[in-house]
């Protein structure tokens, strides 16, 4: 089953073009890595998907038209993690993971008992649950990472959209954070689509990269397909090396190359 | 989806279950209270003394079936029905209603100067009671007084001047609203001066007015704010669970389902009619819209769903017992209130935060 799918999207922010004519089929449960250098569209793409932009093309959510569905609905099939989600001030965990009932409560009602129900499975799940009364901006930045995912399995969306989800964290967080995610995914059958900068965990996270630049797909396939020195040099402008992995996998290591300079000194 | 289905077993490990941040009838029940307190200090306390006992017989009395004797003399009655009553009642409901608007501007602006003279209301009060008085035909003899009307009116056509302008900006970031409401103000305060200035005659009572009173306050004025303030009461409480989700930012909102802009029109709406209500009829009363709130997120906490409720009394309470300092202290002149407010909140408000753990 296809969970996303893009067909010739185009999304243009203040007159300048950032994403082109993209086609993308998402699979049902699959774990896609979106990977490409800063500006190369990772965010707005993910936005686009969350209907936070307007584009032009069509993006099909599970069976229905992107465009078909209400901002509720489409809340309650895809849950974005922002890459900096903002942290309101004397709000407990308990009350920001219930922010992600939202779309289940009425307009103007409140969230029913089944609704914090919910939210105290995801907390417990996510070993939050003893943090539910402390306040969100006292957590550590990986406490706070969890709080934010919980906050949007508590969506109970099928599609987890997942912006640089370990941006600030150390590389221990980063591991843990990653993990859970991948758990998570396979405990309740999430699509999740995460973009990340660091391409060696890209590689070891996902089953299937996409790598974006200049608003188009440069490359498409699995770590090993997309993961080489030549493509990562042409489109990150870097040098890397490209290592086999004795445990299975393989590391992308920056490397640097001696210049002029240095060699003076 | 199952998240729910991994929780039997898991209950006794969780003792107690998540407590969302909710009013207590508890906390609601010590804040009517220490309203109906000040409402009672208020209405025995003035030039002529009132017994209490008296007062309260007298209070009840007015309820259906049932007949006291208060003892009052007809002149105290008088006192207390034509005088002090409709004092007090009218020093709440301005109170209640800058406090909330107060409150709400805030949540809807993530922005915790705003306050309920934000985006040119006051301007706009303040031009229109100013040409009222300068310009208007003398209405003593008519139902409705037009200086009330007259404020009403342009503190509407000032908010929604920069909403106009505000939204045509653009993006219609929350910035662009209050830049736009800062450049509304401005414009219609430098006509407010020019008449103010071109008519001098009527300089003192337009000082008077823009202070802010109560002095002249009646059932009149209290008919003249209670549709409004119980409009604009109902809406806001009414979206307060929105208003928390709407302090994650528009476009988070977004992702949860929530039409930001929406919300945020239809608060900003109410909190505006909320505003022009208590300043048609009292004029500029500043600082209310600002420290109640504030002092209720460091005491009680920030989620809408407290603020909202916990803002309407206590923003009562603290105005009736501004105005009775107000109409006390240098008896028999009156103090304008505004003054008060400032005098007795600023120093109030700075002590809560320094002795408060969470700072806003």
């Amino acid at each position: 089953m296809t969970a996303i799918e893009l067909r010739g999207v185009s999304v243009a922010l203040d007159g300048r073009p950032v994403l082109r004519e993209l086609t993308l089929r998402i699979p049902g449960g699959s774990r896609l890595g979106l990977i490409g250098p800063n500006g190369s569209g990772k965010t707005t793409l993910l936005r686009a998907i969350a209907g936070l932009v307007p584009h032009d093309g069509e993006i099909r959510v599970g069976d229905a038209a992107g465009g078909s569905l209400s901002r509720r609905e489409l809340a309650r099939r895809i849950a974005l993690v922002p890459q900096s989600p903002a942290v309101p001030a004397g709000i407990s965990v308990t009350d920001y993971v219930l922010l992600g009932r939202t779309p289940y409560i009425p307009y103007l009602g409140t969230e029913s008992r089944r609704d914090l129900e919910i939210v105290a499975s995801v907390l417990d799940h996510l070993d939050l649950a003893g943090f539910a009364a402390r306040g969100l901006d006292s957590l550590s930045g990986g406490e706070r990472q969890r709080a934010v995912l919980a906050r949007a399995l508590a969506q109970q969306a099928p599609v987890l959209l997942l912006d640089e989800p370990t941006t600030g964290l150390d590389v221990g967080h980063q591991q843990q954070v990653l993990e859970l995610v991948d758990a998570l995914r396979d405990d309740l059958g999430l699509t999740v689509v995460s973009a990340m900068h660091d391409l060696t965990l890209a590689g070891q996270f996902a089953d299937h990269l996409v790598l974006l630049d200049g608003g188009r797909v440069a490359a498409d396939g699995p770590a090993r397909a997309v993961l080489t020195e030549q493509v990562i040099s042409q489109h990150y402008h870097a040098s890397v090396r490209v290592l086999e992995d004795p445990g299975g996998g393989i590391v992308v290591v920056p490397v640097r190359v001696p210049t002029e300079r240095q060699v003076v000194m | 989806m199952t998240v729910t289905e991994r929780r039997p077993g898991h209950d006794a490990a969780v003792a107690p279950g998540p407590v969302a941040a909710r009013l207590r009838a508890g906390t609601l029940l010590a804040a009517c209270a220490g309203l109906a307190g000040a409402a009672l200090l208020a209405v025995l306390v003035g030039p002529v003394r009132l017994p209490p006992g008296a007062v309260l017989l007298e209070l009840v009395g007015r309820l259906p079936l049932v007949h006291t004797h208060s003892g009052l003399t007809r002149q105290e009655a008088a006192i207390l029905w034509q005088l002090r009553l409709p004092r007090v009642v009218l020093g709440g409901l301005v109170g209640a209603m800058l406090a909330l608007a107060g409150a709400a501007y805030q949540g809807v602006f993530r922005n915790p100067l705003a306050d309920p003279y934000l985006l040119g209301a006051a301007a706009g009060a303040g031009l229109g009671a100013t040409l009222a008085i300068a310009y208007g035909p003398d209405t003593s003899s008519w139902p409705v007084d037009l200086l009330p009307m007259a404020a009403f009116a342009g503190a509407v056509i000032a908010v929604a001047a920069a909403y106009a302008l505000g939204r045509s900006g653009g993006a219609g970031s929350t910035t662009t609203l209050i830049l736009s409401g800062v450049a509304v103000a401005a414009f219609l305060t430098a006509i407010q001066t020019y008449v103010q200035q071109r008519d001098s005659e009527t300089l003192r009572e337009v000082y008077g007015w823009i202070l802010g009173r109560l002095t002249t306050a009646g059932w009149r004025e209290v008919v003249l704010v209670v549709p409004y303030a119980l409009l604009s009461t109902v809406a806001i409480l009414l979206h307060r669970r929105l208003l928390d989700v709407l302090a994650v930012g528009d476009d988070e909102a977004s992702s949860l389902g929530v039409r930001a802009a929406r919300v945020r029109l239809v608060v900003v709406a109410a909190a505006t009619l909320a505003t022009a209500a208590a300043v048609a009829v009292s004029g500029l009363i500043g600082f209310v819209g600002i420290i109640v709130p504030h002092t209720i997120r460091l005491v009680a906490g920030s989620s809408h769903r407290l603020l909202g409720p916990l803002s309407l009394v206590a923003g009562a309470a603290f105005l009736i017992l501004a105005d009775l300092v107000a109409r006390t202290v240098m008896a028999p002149a009156e103090l304008p209130i505004g003054v008060v407010t400032a005098f007795f909140g600023a120093p109030f408000f700075a002590l809560v935060l320094r002795n408060s753990r969470h700072a806003p």
